[in-house]
């Protein structure tokens, strides 16, 4: 039997939608085209990408779903090959080649590249015979994120699309993955902006403190294997400490090390570096509980805030819908994110129900870096915000991997 | 089918959740909390555009216009906004040195990068038209409409004063004032800055990242209009101020004429005097300095911030006291008697119009003691100090030793000396009328302001009250009144009295043995008295005077500093003429006005240093 679409999240994502749309009228909108349809702004545009973007999700949710795992390898093989051949064929924007043109279209496959390798994973977690603790296993996993990543890093210079891949972890973690993976990735968050922060050593003798406190005061009984472990974990910690500034001036790019400066508040530098976040923090902060009202944004208006309708565009919402604007948003995502993680944990394959959780993670991390950024909480990461910022091959990509999912779950009742 | 972990999708909720709380507390402390980033975005995508509303217009009392303005145009910079200027081709159409320039824009980027300051000041229209045309190259520059003063007549600087830009101590005591905005800072232009700024208007600009104007910001919803400036309408003759002011032409001192019926000030002159347009502008700074180095001090207000010996002219106060207070009878005689103190040769004073006549300082000085000493007590030491405080009363009736307030900045007192003052200076019980003899003829610890020296001219032609002296009837676009200008001030003293002070001084320019004969105008009844001040320097001429003695219509008051010859020889006829000219609208005695006009009795400045000894 077919069940209906899940339509809460259709309409979520139809709201997010259509207020996006409003946003990138205002932020650039121009006396001259007022026009909704004109083909040579950028409003007019994204309501042709809009349109295609229906047409797409209707022929998703109208073929059978298990296309999508029996597809799957070949669409994540053909997406890794569109992504080199774009390093050949592709054009420069922004010191990155991540872009087809096809004249008319922008095609950029490495948005493409994040729903094929949900599927390519989803197909490969799901198979029977696997077994999670075996090493083959982690290491062919990780491949099918790495591969990717590497080639978006390597040979389109886009740290922030590879980013993205590392929201996989929350589905490897749904299936069983270690909880001590997530702890320790925060736990190098932390321990990086600390060393960057605070001196090295005295940092190494709180490390030593908290440890010998834990070993000794806090624990009633100790055993050799808690010694091992907190040594252990110690003597990391101390390593990563002491190879962060390698890390950090070696392996970044130099305007990635500024970003980080700036959020950090180590370098104060609001003409340069620290130019776009600084102006979306003046536009967002100066919203004010209300808002500016529709088209009535000072700043976003006149085009202080550089890439405001793409990566930027929720200054837009921060300027003009305030605070209650912005929140209702924020409110919003959550609420998707929310659905989509109950509707994966009604699948009955596990196929579906870690692509389901690919598909709120990927969603997720968008978000977080997105509107971090904007906010001045996380350093400058270009990427878009999933629904509302301008530019078709990201809204295509975005409602291919929603859909694909929205079709699984229509049809979660039936065998794959 | 598998659903271990299924616990965990509540972790992977809370992670989403926590993100989702912490962006919405971070939006609620920069959106709601902290208002920085509001006025941040004010400051640069708004550009407030001041309207200078023209400064109000200054008339004298017979509709004549004083005072005007001329648009000129600032050339103002906001130095974030410059970019790719072409600087040559700035500094040839602005006509600057590139030196001028950096040093310029040092000083702007030092004031505010973010917001405008002006780069050139006080363009002229002509000026400004010859580079409009290019304006619109130069990022981050435009230009601000300002208005300048006019003076058609070179007139009356002293009273109009002059208006400057503000100081940082004016822009900290009202906020109304912004760095380059002008405020009135001497004269008329001071005291009445509230009237005749006007209030400034606001237009607000919405400017892009380029600084180019978007539109009206929420379409003019919150602008403001620039509101005009209120005028003045002065009690100021301009004829009789130009007249007046070139009788004085070469000379130090100052004249101030009043109509006594209503304290109307008809003229105040400051010798040596000014052209008021040689401190509006560009011109301002360097002519301001020259003015102020000038050992003649053209700019101190002599008529309301000299503070003279007033000599002999204080002896009619001195009469009119004695005889209210009945120490005296107005047929009182006293013998001259040069051993008490100096005096010229003239037959003994017979009644108080003899006294007044003849300006017998003996005469006075028995006078004064009367007044001083009117025996309440046996010790001189104590009586003395009872003397003084009556009679520093009946000074300060006469508006001494008192600020005359009139609607002028920086008016001085005088000083009229009390007991404490000596007591200060003596010791108490240590001091009695022999140590203070001199003030009865205007010498001494005795300081008098000029105005308060016509004021007592009023009094007499009054016979006995006087109007707060001032120089605006009314203002603004309702014709304002001040009250206080509308108030008698009585002395208390019987107008009889006042009569034989109107009477002597009639003789001091007509009577036979009148020591100011070169006052008579033929036809016009002019009463005076003259005083001769010993001081540093050679005596100042003196000489109060109205006329006519009935129902007068001008009180004049002259001071020549260090002119010898006496208050008869130099200021009488300087008064006499400024009578003949406002009563009769033309002065007969052309020779009389040329020579007193090209005169220059003036001792020369530095004065030398030694202190004469003299009394006569």
């Amino acid at each position: 039997m077919e069940n209906k679409i899940d339509w809460v999240t259709v309409l979520l994502y139809a709201a997010i939608l259509i207020f996006g749309w409003f946003n990138i009228y205002a932020a650039c909108f121009d006396e001259a085209h007022t026009a909704i349809l004109d083909l040579k702004t950028m409003h007019g545009k994204q309501l042709m990408w809009i349109g295609v973007s229906v047409i797409i999700a209707l022929i998703i949710t109208h073929i059978d779903p298990r296309i999508f795992s029996s597809m799957a390898y070949l669409i994540y093989l053909v997406i890794i090959a569109l992504l080199v051949i774009t390093f050949f064929v592709g054009k420069v924007t922004k010191g990155g080649l991540s872009w087809i043109d096809f004249g008319f279209f922008k095609f950029q496959p490495a948005e493409f590249a994040k729903f094929a390798t949900a599927l390519a994973l989803a197909k490969y977690m799901s198979s029977l015979d696997l077994d999670y603790r075996q090493l083959r296993t982690k290491l062919t996993a990780w491949a099918f994120i790495l591969i990717p990543a590497a080639i978006i890093i390597v040979l389109q210079h886009d740290t922030g699309s590879a980013l993205v891949f590392a929201s996989f972890l929350l589905p490897f973690y749904r299936e069983g993955m270690s909880a001590k993976i997530l702890v320790m990735g925060l736990l190098a968050a932390v321990l990086f902006v600390l060393a960057l922060l605070v001196n090295k050593y005295i940092l190494i003798g709180i490390l030593a403190a908290i440890a010998l406190f834990y070993l000794f005061v806090w624990l009633n009984k100790r055993t050799r294997k808690q010694y091992v472990w907190v040594t252990a974990l110690f003597l990391g910690c101390t390593l990563f400490t002491l190879s962060v500034d390698f890390a950090f001036e070696k392996v970044l790019q130099p305007h990635q090390r500024d970003r980080i400066y700036v959020l950090l508040g180590k370098t104060d530098d609001n003409s340069n570096t620290g130019y776009n976040v600084n102006q979306s923090k003046i536009a967002i902060g100066s919203g004010g509980f209300w808002g500016k009202g529709f088209l009535n944004g000072t700043i976003t208006k006149a085009d202080f805030v550089p890439e405001q309708e793409t990566d930027f565009i929720f200054c837009t919402v921060g300027e003009e819908w305030g605070f209650v604007g912005s929140s209702l948003l924020i409110l919003a995502y959550i609420g998707l994110l929310f659905r989509l993680i109950r509707l994966a944990e009604r699948q009955y394959s596990k196929f579906s129900r870690f692509y389901g959780y690919s598909v709120a993670s990927i969603l997720f991390f968008h978000i977080l870096i997105n509107i971090g950024m904007v906010l001045g909480l996380l350093p400058v990461i270009g990427i878009p915000l999933p629904f509302f910022s301008y530019g078709g091959s990201s809204l295509m990509a975005f409602t291919i991997l929603l859909f694909i999912f929205l079709r699984q779950d229509q049809e979660r009742t039936k065998p794959i | 089918m598998s659903n271990q972990y299924q616990e965990r999708s509540a972790v992977v909720r809370i992670i989403f959740l926590a993100v989702g709380i912490i962006f919405i507390v971070r939006l609620a402390f920069m959106q709601v909390l902290d208002g920085e980033y509001r006025r941040q975005a004010d400051r640069q995508a708004l550009r407030h555009i001041t309207q200078y509303p023209a400064r109000g217009l200054i008339y004298d009392r017979n509709g004549e216009l004083l005072v005007y303005n001329e648009a000129v145009y600032d050339l103002m910079v906001i130095p974030k906004m410059v970019k790719n200027l072409d600087t040559n081709l700035f500094c040839r159409v602005v006509g600057i040195s590139r030196d001028e320039f950096l040093s310029r824009m040092r000083k702007a980027s030092k004031y505010s990068t973010y917001s405008a300051s002006i780069f050139m000041k006080q363009i002229s229209k002509n000026e400004y038209g010859a580079w409009q045309n290019h304006l619109y190259k130069f990022h981050g520059f435009y230009v601000q409409q300002r208005t300048l003063r006019v003076y058609d007549k070179p007139i009356a600087a002293h009273v109009l004063g002059y208006v400057g830009e503000v100081d940082d101590g004016e822009i900290k005591e009202d906020s109304y004032y912004k760095q380059g905005d002008y405020i009135g800072k001497s004269g008329l232009e001071k005291s009445y800055e509230s009237v005749l700024r006007g209030i400034k208007g606001d237009r607000i600009m919405h400017v892009d990242v380029h600084n180019r104007e978007i539109g009206p910001y929420m379409n003019g919803a919150n602008d403001t209009m620039a509101v005009e400036g209120g005028n003045l309408y002065t009690t100021l003759d301009a004829t009789l101020q130009e007249y007046a002011e070139g009788l004085m032409a070469n000379k130090r001192g100052c004249i101030v004429a009043i109509e006594p019926s209503t304290g109307e000030v008809l003229a105040l002159v400051s010798a040596p005097c000014y052209d008021p347009n040689l401190l509006v502008g560009r011109v301002r700074g360097e002519n301001y300095l020259k003015l102020l180095n000038d050992i003649s001090k053209p700019l101190f207000n002599r008529a309301l911030q000299a503070q003279y010996p007033p000599g002999s002219i204080f002896k009619v106060a001195q009469a009119m006291t004695a005889l209210n207070l009945g120490v005296i009878g107005p047929g009182q005689g006293f013998p001259c008697d040069k051993s008490l103190v100096g005096c010229h040769n003239h037959p003994s004073a017979r009644s108080v119009q003899e006294a007044i006549k003849m300006s017998c300082n003996p005469y006075f000085y028995y006078t004064y003691r009367r007044i001083i000493q009117q025996g309440k007590y046996k010790s001189i030491y104590k009586d003395s100090p009872y003397g003084l405080t009556v009679w520093n009363d009946y000074m300060h009736r006469f508006g001494f030793g008192q600020r005359l307030e009139i609607d002028l900045p920086n008016v001085r007192q005088g000083r009229i000396p009390d007991t404490s003052f000596y007591n200060k200076r003596y010791g108490e019980g240590r001091w009695a009328f022999s140590t203070i003899y001199s003030n009865s003829i205007g010498q001494g610890e005795v300081e008098v302001v000029p105005i308060q020296m016509a004021n007592l001219a009023c009094i007499v032609a009054n016979r006995g009250y006087y109007i707060t002296p001032h120089l605006v009837r009314y203002y603004g676009p309702d014709s304002t009144r001040n009250d206080e200008f509308y108030t008698r001030h009585e002395t208390g003293i019987n107008p009889a009295w006042f009569e034989i002070a109107a009477n002597g001084m009639y003789d001091v320019v007509h009577g036979a043995g009148g020591t100011a004969h070169r006052a008579n105008i033929p036809d016009i009844d002019v009463c005076g008295k003259t005083g001769t001040a010993q001081n540093i320097g050679d005596d100042h001429s003196v000489f109060i005077s109205f006329a006519p003695k009935n129902n007068p219509k001008i009180a004049v008051a002259v001071y020549v500093e260090n002119a010898r010859g006496g208050g008869g020889y130099w200021a009488a006829p300087i008064a006499s003429l400024v009578i003949e000219k406002y009563i009769r609208g033309e002065v007969n005695r052309k020779d009389v006005e040329r020579m007193y006009r090209e005169a220059a009795p003036c001792q020369k400045l530095p004065l030398p240093k030694t202190i004469k000894k003299k009394k006569k």
